[in-house]
């Protein structure tokens, strides 16, 4: 089949609809969070919202160049990719510049470049080539621990950055690993170990043992007859009653203070209002205090006035809520609503294994993202200091997001050349 | 061909619209539902900028000034903008130390670094014109102007009254009151604080998390302006006031002149006096503790409206009018003295005069003898069925001249002097055991009954006007329509014909032509007047005297009290004379007996 000449030749519109619509709210949302009398002009460059506004064009001529690639460039180059990403991530420990603890920016002349942005990307990449090389299952042992290393690399050299909260993004593949065949029980499992966890921080852990106890045993009654499953049954009692005993140790011992902290916020919402409840705090006064309407666009008082922290990056989210209010906090969640089933239905129409899988990449990690950010602003989740994808102040962020999205427009623009 | 598990893309869709469904509820609960969050903002934003207005200014009848605002000068520093300033410099322009500089800067930072405090206070007005020349030198510091009450003449400190902090209570009680406002505490400054007060501006405005101001909010929406206070206009005549003071200086004491044809008040002394500024401004606090402690003087003490002296020989005169009034004596009724009354076991002294004589005489002389007689007469002859019932009748007349009540005038803190019930005696000497000789003391002002200063002026007010007065009061004017309470310009009359005030006037004319009161004669001006001389427990006696003058058109009205002056003749006679003299030729002519007064010292 003959490629087209036209590089936007059959793109989804919808989905380059939506992420445009999510970056002029994000443009329009940083300018709004820093203006101020000094700093009016739209391009003064020396503001964020000017350089954001840089970061777009650039962003812009990126799509563009992604447009133009033939698309068995990266299922060809997925591994040289993220072999060039793995050594940056390491490079970046040691010639790096450290910026609020986190040692994870390359400071190339006047630009801050941040490899860990662009690990997601490639592990994507990665995940997809690997699972789909034929005679791969989900189910062999071998796979499933290759697929974990995969992970776990890029995840491990982030760690070491200090950079915990963009490490636990990569826990998001787990939804590309269940779609390929990865049994469900691993999702049942993970949330209930999320469950227990906050049970155990909450509740007296002798109380919670009893309980399982109790489950335990009208389990054994009902099930006393077949000896193999009484076996799995005691089994998992015993690794959840560790768990949870375990729980305390790890938070007391293993979490650092900050992240401790982060924690003990979300469970008790008053703890500290101006210490190390603060952020939140601020931040859930500033949504809450938007109404139904909001206080208009450049009429926010929270945000304006410095309350919230980090306003035009990890709490962007805040200036949304108080000055377009309800409406426009839900309508920044449909937006997202929408691209990711969107990504998910793309995924599913792809004749090739590897452009499903990293369509379901992009979804996970996308909604990892602003399932995160946007709960850490109205104090359901602890604070982790990851961007919200497109909105948030960033070029590193926005350009990684970018090239992870479309690259998969890109492939599903030609999905029909394909075999 | 359908890929392997493709159903499972419903568990992961369906995970994702949770999320969004989970966001969209909490958005709806914190921003529709929860209203918290929005009173939360509020205080973390808005902060009221209270404007005060200035106080309203007080001027004498004459338009002269007597209380008005001086503008004093606060040095204010904002540590965290207070950088690379020239130390020595400043440290120069204030006359202080390099420590205290530190000092006070790490003090000011401990307050708040981005908030303005106090760095120094009151700088002189001197200093403020050379400082706010050089300010712009110095980032972070900047002068903030206050008021201070002021009073040019030295004068009418009880009157005036003063401004002090507002109390814990009344910040309760009271919301137009913050911590640290002023509200007037005595004198006219608490009785019109209302109109000197104004009405306080509040703009609301905008802070950041900093606290630095951002501006007012929605425009000035919420806004009120600040209405300035009401000027005062006073009915005092401050020369003449000030001359009081002069007069009553190193006496105790108090001088009432009243302008009887409308009851206000010209003069109001009260002996020893403070200068009103000690009580304004920073040292206020110092300054009063200071008076206070004068147990012996007490300066703070207002006599003219809360001391409580018997009334002596003026009220004499009452019973004149009151046994005329009720027909038991006229004018030709005559009544022994042989230096003295006697009747059973009492006895009253008088002085030497001629006897018997009739009412003119009597009054003119003053004598003891005949009006116990009189009060007798009063008591029994009036026609009513026993003492007791004579008695009440005889003290609801005294009361209506204003005597044991208050007059809830515009001076805050007036007390009643004392008219004593009928209760009292029969607390006293049992139920029906008191007759008209039991409380013949009344009869010549001693005994439980006593008046204030301001009473007795009063009274002298009533004899003036032939039967009537206009509550005594200071204020003749608010604001720029002078307009003042409609109960100080009614009537009120006393139940007794003016014929007998006509007589009662001619005999206290004598009183000066020929009688007790000589020293009070003023060339032609024809007066009215009546010595009192008082029994003090402590010491000599107390000296009164009341004059109208003149007696056939009064302008004046004078009562004065000397404590301890002996005699009603020897100070208050000669006092009072002289305070109508300024008053109506404006200049003394009798020059020894000015200087006698004023250099007299009676302690």
């Amino acid at each position: 089949m003959r490629e087209q000449k036209n590089i936007f030749y059959n793109i989804d519109w919808i989905t380059v609809g939506l992420y445009l619509a999510l970056v002029l709210i994000g443009w329009l949302n940083i300018y709004a969070s820093l203006h101020n009398d000094e700093h009016k002009a739209l391009f003064d460059f020396s503001q964020f919202y000017g350089k954001q506004m840089i970061w777009i064009g650039c962003a812009l001529v990126l799509i563009l160049i992604v447009l133009s690639i033939d698309i068995k460039f990266f299922p060809t180059f997925s591994y040289y990719i993220y072999g060039v990403v793995v050594v940056m991530l390491v490079a970046v420990l040691i010639f790096g510049n450290a910026t609020q603890g986190h040692k994870s920016w390359f400071l190339i002349g006047g630009f801050k470049l941040q490899p860990s942005e662009f690990a997601k990307f490639a592990t994507a990449l990665v995940i997809a080539k690997y699972l789909s090389t034929l005679n791969i299952k989900m189910q062999d042992i071998r796979t499933k621990i290759i697929a974990v290393v995969l992970l776990a690399l890029p995840a491990g050299l982030i760690v070491l950055q200090g950079d915990a909260g963009s490490t636990l993004v990569y826990s998001a593949f787990v939804f590309v690993l269940y779609r390929e065949g990865l049994s469900g029980n691993v999702l049942i499992i993970g949330l209930a170990l999320i469950v227990l966890f906050f049970l155990a921080l909450l509740v007296n852990q002798f109380v919670i043992i009893g309980i399982l106890a109790g489950i335990t045993l009208l389990l054994f009654i009902y099930i006393r007859k077949r000896r193999r499953e009484l076996f799995t049954l005691f089994g998992t009692f015993i690794l959840v009653a560790g768990f949870v005993f375990s729980v305390n140790f790890g938070y007391n011992h293993i979490l650092q203070p900050h992240q401790r902290n982060r924690i003990e916020v979300l469970i008790d919402k008053n703890a500290d209002p101006r210490g190390i409840g603060y952020n939140v705090n601020q931040s859930m006064i500033a949504i809450g205090s938007g109404g139904f309407f909001g206080k208009g666009y450049l009429q926010a008082t929270q945000t304006k006035f410095n309350f919230v922290p980090a306003q035009s990056t990890d709490f962007i989210f805040c200036t949304v809520g108080e000055e377009w209010g309800f409406l426009g906090g839900a309508l920044v969640v449909i937006l997202y609503v929408w691209l990711f089933i969107r990504i998910i239905m793309m995924a599913e129409r792809q004749r090739s294994a590897y452009a499903r899988i990293y369509g379901y990449g992009v979804a996970s990690i996308l909604l990892f993202h602003f399932a995160i950010n946007v709960a850490m602003t109205i104090g359901l989740a602890p604070v982790v200091g990851i961007p919200l994808p497109f909105i948030s102040y960033g070029g590193s962020s926005l350009w990684a997001f970018t090239l992870l999205l479309f690259v998969f427009v890109k492939q599903d623009a030609n999905r029909l050349l394909l075999l | 061909m359908k890929a392997p598990y493709s159903g499972r893309k419903y568990v992961i869709n369906i995970s994702i619209l949770s999320i969004g469904l989970i966001f969209i509820f909490r958005l709806f609960y914190m921003q529709v539902i929860d209203d918290s969050y929005k009173i939360s903002a509020d205080s973390n934003v808005l902060k009221p900028l209270i404007e005060f207005p200035a106080r309203g200014l007080v001027y004498d009848r004459n338009g002269k000034l007597l209380v008005y605002n001086e503008a004093t000068y606060d040095l204010m520093v904002t540590p965290q903008q207070a950088k690379d300033i020239d130390t020595n410099e400043l440290c120069k322009l204030l006359n202080i130390s390099k420590a205290v500089f530190k000092q006070r800067m790490i003090k000011a930072r401990n307050y708040s670094p981005y908030t303005p405090s106090v760095f120094e206070r009151e700088i002189s007005k001197e200093s403020y014109g050379y400082i706010q020349e050089k300010l712009y030198r110095f980032p972070g510091f900047n002068v903030q102007a206050r008021t201070l009450r002021k009073y040019p003449l030295p004068i009418a400190a009880h009157m005036l009254g003063y401004i002090g902090e507002v109390n814990e209570d009344l910040i309760i009680s009271d919301n137009y009151y913050k911590p640290g406002e002023f509200i007037g505490v005595s004198g006219i400054e608490k009785s019109y604080e209302k109109e000197l007060r104004g009405k306080k501006g509040e703009k609301l405005m905008m802070y950041d998390a900093f606290n630095r101001a951002k501006g007012s909010f929605h425009n000035g929406m919420y806004d009120t302006v600040c209405v300035a206070g009401q000027d005062l206009t006073t009915s005092l005549d401050a020369d003449l006031q000030a001359y009081g003071e002069q007069l009553m200086a190193n006496k105790r004491g108090s001088i009432v002149a009243i302008e009887p044809s409308t009851g206000e008040i010209l003069a109001l002394v009260s002996s020893p006096s403070y200068d009103p500024n000690l009580l304004a401004g920073s040292d206020r606090a110092k300054n009063y503790m200071k008076l206070l402690a004068d147990t012996k003087e007490k300066p703070l003490f207002d006599r003219a409206l809360m001391a409580r002296y018997p009334p002596g020989s003026t009220f004499k005169i009452l019973d004149a009018l009151i046994a005329q009034q009720w027909g038991v004596i006229n004018d030709n009724t005559r009544f022994p003295c042989n230096m003295g009354f006697q009747m059973g076991n009492v006895t009253v002294k008088c002085e030497a005069h001629p006897s018997p004589c009739n009412l003119e005489q009597a009054i003119q002389y003053s004598c003891n003898s005949y009006f116990t007689y009189v009060f007798l007469a009063i008591m029994e002859k009036a026609g009513y069925r026993n003492t007791r019932e004579a008695f009440l009748k005889w003290r609801d007349m005294v009361l209506s001249f204003g005597f044991g009540k208050k007059f809830f005038s515009d001076l805050p803190y007036e007390l009643t002097g004392n008219v004593p019930t009928a209760e009292f005696y029969d607390k006293l000497h049992g139920s029906n055991r008191w007759r008209a000789l039991t409380i013949h003391s009344l009869a010549i002002g001693q005994g439980e009954v006593t008046v204030t200063p301001l009473q007795l002026a009063n009274f002298a007010a009533i004899l003036a006007n032939r039967g009537y007065y206009y509550t005594p009061h200071i204020v003749k004017g608010i604001g720029k329509n002078k307009v003042i309470d409609t109960k100080y310009t009614s009537k009120q009359a006393v139940n007794v014909d003016a014929k007998y005030f006509e007589f009662v006037l001619e005999a206290m004319h004598q009183v000066i032509e020929a009688g007790t009161g000589q020293r009070a004669k003023i060339e032609n001006i024809k007066m009215a007047g009546k010595t009192g001389t008082a029994q003090n427990t402590h010491g000599q006696d107390n000296s009164n005297f009341i004059l109208i003058a003149p007696m056939d058109n009064p302008k004046i009205v004078v009562s004065v009290i000397v404590e301890n002056g002996g005699w009603g003749a020897t100070w208050a006679c000669p006092i009072a004379s002289l305070m109508v003299e300024k008053y109506i030729n404006k200049k003394i002519k009798r020059v020894d007996l000015e200087k006698q007064m004023l250099e007299g010292k009676v302690f």
